[in-house]
């Protein structure tokens, strides 16, 4: 099996999200599972194709440098859990 | 007033520019409405002194001759488009009270044409699911039943709530989206229209993304002719949003009721799947027919990597989603569980504030870009979509657009699909292809199953040929006259 | 390979090698996926868009202006443009980062492989090559004193447009490390793609340091095989010459003595703590990072013209290396004068307005020993000197037409730092004129000589002994009279050569 619980667990970390150590083996057969189904792209051709990353034909618009957003703090904090004097008040961050 | 509620967007929309009644007493007939169908589960925030308020304004424009072109009508918004100062939760727990300190442009074109606001409307939690079972304020239950039966039958999904509330006339029409299938499956299992127009018709600003690359704003609607009414509003060049088509956006009306004469219509071979129902197969065959009378000329193409697009899909859209939902971290807006440290916080947040699907994909997004998978997975995949558009663009030389089903089933029954997740997947067969390569494709009513439930039939057009498709379309629902309503049980 | 690059160690000799990432902020007015302001000292989440702050359905819009800075500097590091480039997420989480991604440019950044010659104090040379120039979006700040219990976000910087500039590991010590640093700085001051404040961290390097040894370097250049080298940390955000040597000679002697107590280098970020002048990891090691790096969906391939690409090279300034070469050509200027005067405190262009009629020599003099150093000793840059370049062309005029000696010139100069007018001014106000007049000079140097009969004898004896005399005028004429008149009037009444 290419997905085991210990690829759930690193990857839940790397997502940021808990999974319960008994969760992780059912979580990945479950995901395994969905994986060996895609792996039928592996019946594809795909060599020399070019990755489709849009769906539109068409290159990056760009916008001229004015300021013309900003200066909304009460909106910016409007929703946040935690706010004083205009900042985001987060969990203590140890470095 | 229900006389009010059964009438198509267009009647209404007449209805108010004659002044046979006023916004005010259409959009009160709604809310009278949505309140009765509080069992479909269809609406998780109602907003009658909003609508009241924008109606008494839509009035007050139709009064004073300066109505817009969708000036009164009540609509229903999926909640994953962020309304100003109107809850936007996505349907999940992890947006928890959020309040847009902004409009999205979609709902801020249809406002500024007039349009009405009844509420929101539920969904799968970020759009995720084929059933609407994901939702955090639980499954919308499809309006129709199947004859004679009882059983609470899914909607689909995502936008499970939008086709619901057309299809029980409790809004004149919804506003939905669609990142495989998500506006055509439920408008095929509803009886109602859906068209998910080409990428970068409606703009993304504003809406809750689920895959950036393959979102796509659009209409359900109860007609052909109110979809397109819809969508010219909704749709436009919007500057806020990179992907947005600089494009003009025609009358999508005026295509609807054109003669179809002469148009080449492509019958994919690999749209026939193995344990399709032959009811399905039958309406197929059916609609083939009726184009064909219409003047059609029906071709056969070949779509050799549409068997490979779901797979293909369910590496690009969770690996976009992985990433797109990172911002839900509690820091800055929504839920925020507590932890020993930040990590914790972090991974609290984010296990209680998901549900099961939305974490699976997140998991899997995560893990097809991970180092050391990227290639295998990701690119792999961007390599197959572009097969994928390739036939389609193989396709065009030979047709003008391409008839098939919508969906391999009619609506099921609620929990049914729950523990497979593959089984659920392979809902958005037909619809997912046209996604990936940023197709306009819509669902046209077309027939009843034996059981009584409606079966939708998929046209698909050329990029930015919206207009043939709604000729199409509604040379089809001229030629289906489908008419059958959900019998009221609510 | 010279002496100089290697360290002795217990076990024997290594080498350090280093590459650097700068990051510099462009001077853009708005931001680069945003229309918020970028600046400095607004209030709290004052210049955050709701894009800034990731709020849902927000999407990002590119800067054209920041496109543009990211060509000129690419074109001033003489490094190929790409014409086609692509911006990716950078994903992790971190209370500072809205999206919980940066968008950055990953495997196509807009500016590829370039090159810089950085010059040594000894004046010898060398060439960093540049490996690319990406643009990608700076993070909000985090502040950790105001509480206790929480940490504080403020998302001002959240989005500024930033160009990492990444070098190959071509440098050797701390001192070249700094001097290429400098060397970057003055280009992207001349070419206004960055105002290179420090202070403000708008200029930060990250420094990737690695050990090796001896002779280890010249295999790697000759087969860029990067096998050759040690395992590299990298120390972050170091914001000032003096740290980023401070931080490298920690780093290497701390890598060193891993290795020769037979230990390995974990691969790793630290940060440098300049209070103790240590660096530490940053990040806990179960920690391994992983960016899931992929193109944005939100954001369309960057392609850009040719002919805009021309447009901007037309319109670039006369770069350090060019101007530097040109000050020794059209002024005469030694290489030590035309290299500080082209360095990153830009004082080529003073130097240029005050040089028009006067001794270059004496300019660049001015310029480089008392200007400079009365600037850094108040913390100031050329661009804000309280002196203006005419004053000291004015000054140097004085000197040259004998209104003033050297030596009084430089009292003259410090009441000029004191804010009290023009030189002319202050030499007339303070009564500052050099005497020339020899009657004047004669009757003191006689006075003198009589006074000092045996002083006298013995300058006859030893003529080097003249010039106690000479300060004695001096002194006498209260440092004003001409120098080279009291010298020859001395030598003409003591009958000396
Ligand atoms: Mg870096
Ligand atoms: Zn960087």
């Amino acid at each position: 099996m290419a997905v085991d619980a210990a690829t759930v667990r690193k990857v839940a970390l790397l997502a940021r999200i808990a999974i319960p150590e008994e969760s992780l083996e059912p979580m990945a057969r479950e995901i395994d599972g969905i994986m060996s189904w895609i792996d039928q792209l592996n019946e594809v051709d795909t060599d020399g194709v070019e990755p489709m990353t849009s769906a539109v034909a068409m290159t990056l618009p760009l916008r001229e440098d004015v300021v013309t957003d900003g200066a909304v703090v009460e909106k910016v904090v409007a929703n946040a859990p935690k706010t004083i004097d205009g900042f985001f008040v987060v969990p203590k961050v140890v470095e | 007033m229900s006389a009010l509620t059964s009438l198509t967007l267009k009647a209404a929309l007449d209805g108010l520019k004659s002044k046979a009644f006023s916004s005010v007493e259409i959009t009160q007939a709604h809310i009278d409405a949505v309140a009765a169908a509080r069992p479909l589960n269809a609406f998780v925030l109602e907003t009658p002194e909003k609508a009241l308020e924008m109606a008494a304004a839509s009035d007050a424009r139709l009064a004073a001759g300066s109505a817009g072109p969708l000036e009164g009508a009540p609509l229903g918004i999926k909640d994953l488009f962020c309304t100003e100062g109107v809850r936007a939760t996505a349907c999940s727990k992890i947006l928890g009270d959020f309040n847009p300190q902004y409009e999205s442009t979609v709902t801020a074109n249809l406002f500024g044409d007039g349009a009405v606001m009844l509420g929101k409307l539920n969904m799968d939690e970020f759009a995720m699911g084929s059933s609407n079972e994901t939702s955090a304020f639980g499954p919308v239950i499809n309006p129709w039943k199947v004859k004679g039966g009882n059983q609470s039958l899914t909607p689909g999904g995502s936008s499970g709530g939008s086709a619901t509330a057309v299809a029980a006339d409790i809004c004149l029409g919804a506003t939905a989206t669609d990142t495989g299938g998500s506006i055509r499956q439920p408008a095929a299992f509803t009886g109602t229209v859906g068209i998910k127009p080409t990428y970068g018709r409606c703009s993304r600003w504003g809406v809750v993304a689920f895959a950036s690359s393959l979102d796509q704003a659009g209409p359900i609607a109860k007609t052909v002719e109110d979809a397109a009414i819809l969508l010219t509003s909704m749709a436009g060049h919007d500057a806020k949003d990179s992907t947005s088509l600089d494009v003009e956006t025609p009358d999508f009306a005026s295509f609807v009721g054109k003669s179809v004469k002469g148009l080449r219509i492509g019958v994919p071979k690999e749209y026939r799947i193995d344990g399709m129902p032959a009811e399905i197969e039958t309406l197929w065959e059916q609609g083939i027919a009726w184009l064909k009378e219409a003047g059609c000329e029906i071709v056969d193409v070949s779509l050799p990597h549409t068997k490979y697009a779901l797979p293909a899909y369910y590496i690009v859209a969770p690996a976009e989603a992985s990433s797109n939902l990172a911002r839900y971290d509690g820091m800055r807006y929504g839920l925020r569980a507590e932890g020993a440290n930040l990590t914790e916080i972090y991974e609290n947040t984010r296990a209680q504030g998901f549900g099961a699907e939305v974490k699976r994909r997140i998991l899997i997004g995560t893990y097809v870009l991970s180092a050391g998978y990227y290639d295998a997975y990701y690119l792999k995949a961007q390599r197959v979509r572009r097969r994928i558009a390739d036939d389609f663009d193989q396709a065009w030389e030979t047709c003008d657009a391409l008839l098939t089903p919508t969906a391999p089933s009619a609506a099921f029954a609620l929990g049914e699909r729950m523990a497979d997740p593959i089984a659920m997947y392979l809902n958005d067969v037909f619809t997912v292809t046209t996604n990936l390569a940023g197709l306009p494709s819509i669902s046209v009513p077309a027939g009843l199953d034996a059981n009584g439930l409606p079966l939708g039939l998929q046209l698909i057009g050329r990029a930015l040929d919206e207009g043939t498709v709604f000729s199409l379309s509604g040379a089809l629902e001229k030629a289906a006259g489908f008419r059958a309503r959900a019998e009221k049980w609510w | 390979m010279s002496k100089e690059n290697t360290i002795k160690g217990r076990t024997g000799d290594w080498e350090i090698v280093m590459g650097l990432e700068i990051h510099a902020q462009v001077a853009s007015k708005s931001k680069l996926f945003s229309g918020a302001a970028v600046g400095f000292g607004a209030g709290p989440n004052e210049q955050v868009s709701l894009v800034d702050a990731a709020m849902p359905g927000m999407l990002p819009v590119l800067n054209k202006f920041c496109v543009e800075q990211a060509v000129r500097t690419g074109l001033g590091l003489k490094a190929k443009i790409n014409l086609k480039s692509r911006f990716d997420r950078k994903n992790y989480f971190y209370p500072d980062l809205p999206q919980g991604y940066q968008i950055s440019q990953f495997d196509q950044p807009i500016v590829g492989e370039g090159e810089v010659l950085v010059e040594r104090d000894d004046g010898s040379s060398f060439v960093v090559g540049i490996e690319r120039l990406h643009l990608e979006q700076d993070a909000g700040k985090s502040i950790h004193d105001l509480d206790p219990n929480a940490t504080y976000v403020d998302l001002n910087r959240s989005g500024t447009a930033l160009m990492e500039i990444v070098s190959r590991p071509h440098l050797r010590t701390s001192e070249e490390a700094a001097a290429y640093v400098k060397k970057i700085r003055a280009i992207l001051i001349t070419l206004g793609t960055c105002d290179g404040d420090l202070e403000k961290g708008n200029l930060r390097a990250d420094v990737n340091v690695s050990v090796c040894r001896a002779g280890g370097y010249e295999k790697f250049r000759q087969t860029d095989d990067f096998k050759h080298l040690g395992t590299r940390c990298e120390i972050k955000n170091v914001n000032s010459y003096r740290y980023i040597q401070q931080a490298i000679e920690y780093e290497a002697r701390r890598q060193i003595e891993i290795l020769e107590d037979g230990g390995t280098i974990i691969q790793e970020t630290r940060l440098f703590d300049p209070t103790k002048g240590e660096t530490r990891s940053m990040r806990s090691k179960e920690e391994a990072m992983d960016y899931r790096y992929f193109p944005d969906p939100d954001l369309l391939p960057l392609v850009i013209d040719a002919a805009w690409v021309k447009e901007i090279e037309a319109s670039l300034p006369e770069l350090p290396d060019a101007k530097k070469a040109r000050l020794q050509t059209q002024y005469g200027l030694s290489p030590y004068d035309a290299r500080v005067l082209t360095g990153d405190g830009d004082l080529a262009a003073f130097f240029e307005t005050a040089v028009a009629g006067r001794d270059a020599k004496l300019i660049a003099n001015w310029i480089i020993n008392d200007l400079s150093g009365a600037l850094a000793k108040d913390g100031l840059e050329i661009a804000n000197s309280p002196i203006p370049a005419s004053d000291i062309a004015e000054l140097v005029k004085l000197i040259e037409t004998d209104v003033v000696s050297s030596k009084i010139a430089k009292v003259v100069f410090e009441h000029m730092w004191a804010g009290e007018g023009s030189p002319a001014a202050i030499v007339e106000k303070r009564g500052l004129v050099q005497v020339t007049d020899t009657g004047a000079i004669e009757a003191v140097v006689d006075k003198l000589i009589a006074a000092n009969p045996g002083q006298a004898e013995a300058v006859k004896a030893k003529p080097q002994a003249i010039g106690w005399f000479v300060g004695q005028v001096m002194k006498e004429m209260a440092g004003k009279a001409n120098p080279a008149a009291v010298n020859a009037i001395l030598k003409a009444r003591l009958g000396v050569e």
